[in-house]
């Protein structure tokens, strides 16, 4: 485990996304220490993915500064990528071809050494829970064995820092549970910090070290489930009633077609 | 964090080379091209799809206008003129919609993947160019053995077809990154078919591919000069066809195809991040 004097492995200074006039994410400032799970909740369109999509340098900043592993976001993207693993809310492994090849292919865009590459590949599998269906195509797995397979697509490379946007969307309780163990026992054997948004309040009461809320793009409460949870004043309160207390008068408005169509798609597709 | 995390998770950002930098700049274009090979080895069945066009009008519009004499094509039989361009043709039509593989990734996710690893964006482009040449190659196979199965005389000399192989590589590339540039532009499959559709056929007929450019009205010469088609369909006939010294020197139709790719890439690397946004 990480030593809580090593430094952060993220911070944002008023990491900030305008889309025209609108600000989806507003002066976010937030550090993530080295080994831990932190956490985004918040109603559709608070700006979580937009966050990610900033970090994981798929999005241009609009203004203020990331820091990912000692790399600056805006100017070292090539050095951030190489440190970080990504699996989006979306569907991210190829269908078309086996799950052996689509880590073979990752293995490669990442510059792992020709002698590693093997050993790589099959731990990642047995990790996993895949290696017995690593030469099937795709397109033949469940919903929770392509989101296995996403996850050790995108830890092959021993990122230090491992971002899942909803990792799981669209999967039964038993898939859920079974890719949120996962997550637990990566962090645990390779020390990767983990930023992971979800919608599943329990999950990440069980999970996340610390909580960040997004609300409307600016972070309205951040800490520990328990101190949040004591932030509202009342005993019994649940994370969802945390959630409900920093963002629910949004909860009926938020998301819209496009998002409501593309969580759709996504649990059609895993299942 | 266990030891071996520590040694090997980050590279030293000073040790990278540029010679390192190419070589797994390289390294990263075979792993893309590699994927494109497995996906056509899962699945073949697109390729011969898309040869059932080149052999109709190899057969029948080739048979036709063969017999009735009215295209003036110098020395050579109508269908040793006509070849090429078919072969020419087909390339393009099988490059021109490869932009809908990006458009399926990027409503499924698969593209923020590639673009969160190191791969420098115009690799990404550049390798993603070359695959669909391996589309183009499979066409030129089918080509070229319904050609001698017609009866068709073509120059098929080691050099020749190198030649031949080298210029649909090129043209592939070119009509495949064009139609990705397509794609990211207009990002739904919806208009992204309308406007394919819309391409091909100006495309096709304002070219040499069936007709030479003598008999063109003058209106279309320039347009079919403007035309990148007609450069490969150029390239392809002096290769393949007898003695044949084309209309330009093959250097320069090979020069134009890459040169035109080139700058198709460079385009595409700045508009291809945007799909993920």
């Amino acid at each position: 485990m990480a030593a809580a004097s090593d430094p952060p492995i993220l911070v944002t200074r008023d990491l900030t996304r305008r889309f025209g006039d609108f600000v989806a994410v507003d002066r976010l400032s937030v550090s993530v220490r080295t080994g831990e799970i932190f956490g985004l909740i918040g109603p559709n369109g608070a700006g979580k993915t937009t966050t990610i999509k900033m970090l994981t340098t798929l999005l241009p900043i609009t203004s203020g500064d990331a820091t990912i592993a000692g790399y600056d976001v805006r100017r070292d993207a090539a050095e951030v990528r190489r440190n970080i693993g990504y699996v989006p809310q979306l569907i991210s492994a190829d269908a078309q071809v086996s799950g052996y090849e689509n880590l073979w292919v990752f293995a490669r865009l990442y510059s792992i050494a020709r002698a590693e590459r093997e050993e790589r590949i099959r731990d990642a599998l047995q990790f996993m829970g895949l290696s017995g269906v690593a030469d099937e195509l795709v397109k033949n797995y469940s919903g929770g064995m392509i989101r296995r397979l996403e996850i050790a697509q995108a830890l092959m490379h021993r990122p230090r820092i491992l971002f899942l946007d909803e990792p799981t969307v669209g999967l039964d309780p038993l898939a859920r549970d079974a890719v949120w163990e996962q997550i637990e026992r990566l962090r645990g054997h390779y020390g990767t910090s983990l930023v992971l948004t979800t919608h599943y309040m329990e999950e990440a009461d069980r999970l996340c070290e610390r909580i960040g809320v997004l609300h409307r793009g600016k972070m309205v409460a951040l800490g520990t489930p328990a101190a949040l949870k004591e932030s509202l004043g009342r005993s019994g309160a649940t994370l969802q009633d945390v959630f409900i207390h920093y963002a629910g008068e949004e909860v009926e408005l938020s998301g819209g077609y496009r998002e409501a169509g593309r969580t759709r798609r996504v649990a059609v597709r895993l299942e | 964090m266990s030891p071996s995390v520590s040694s090997n998770a980050v590279a030293s950002p000073v040790a990278r080379g540029a010679g390192q930098r190419i070589a797994e700049s390289l390294e990263q274009a075979i792993a893309i091209i590699g994927l494109e090979a497995r996906k056509l080895a899962h699945d073949p069945s697109e390729l011969l799809f898309r040869a059932v066009q080149p052999a109709l009008w190899l057969i029948i519009f080739g048979g036709v206008f063969s017999s009735i004499h009215v295209i003036p094509t110098g020395a050579y039989t109508y269908l040793q003129f006509l070849t090429p361009g078919i072969l020419a043709q087909s390339v393009l039509f099988i490059s021109i919609f490869y932009g809908i593989a990006s458009i399926r990734e990027r409503e499924l996710g698969i593209i923020t993947k590639f673009l969160v690893s190191p791969t420098p964006r115009f690799v990404l482009v550049g390798a993603r160019g070359l695959s669909a040449s391996m589309r183009g190659l499979s066409q030129a196979l089918i080509v070229i053995l319904l050609a001698i199965a017609l009866g068709v005389t073509l120059n098929l000399s080691v050099t020749a077809l190198a030649g031949v192989v080298l210029a649909i590589i090129l043209g592939a590339a070119l009509f495949s990154t064009l139609s990705m540039i397509i794609a990211s532009i207009v990002k739904t499959q919806e208009r992204f078919l309308g406007i394919g559709q819309l391409l091909t056929m100006p495309l096709f007929f304002a070219s040499s591919a069936i007709y030479p450019l003598s008999i063109m009205p003058g209106w279309l010469r320039p347009i079919a000069l403007a035309n990148p088609l007609t450069y490969l369909v150029d390239a392809l006939r002096t290769l393949m066809l007898p003695n044949e010294t084309g209309l330009y020197p093959l250097w320069l139709d090979l020069g134009v195809l890459l040169g035109v790719t080139l700058l198709l890439t460079a385009i595409e690397s700045k508009l291809y991040p945007r799909m993920a946004q």
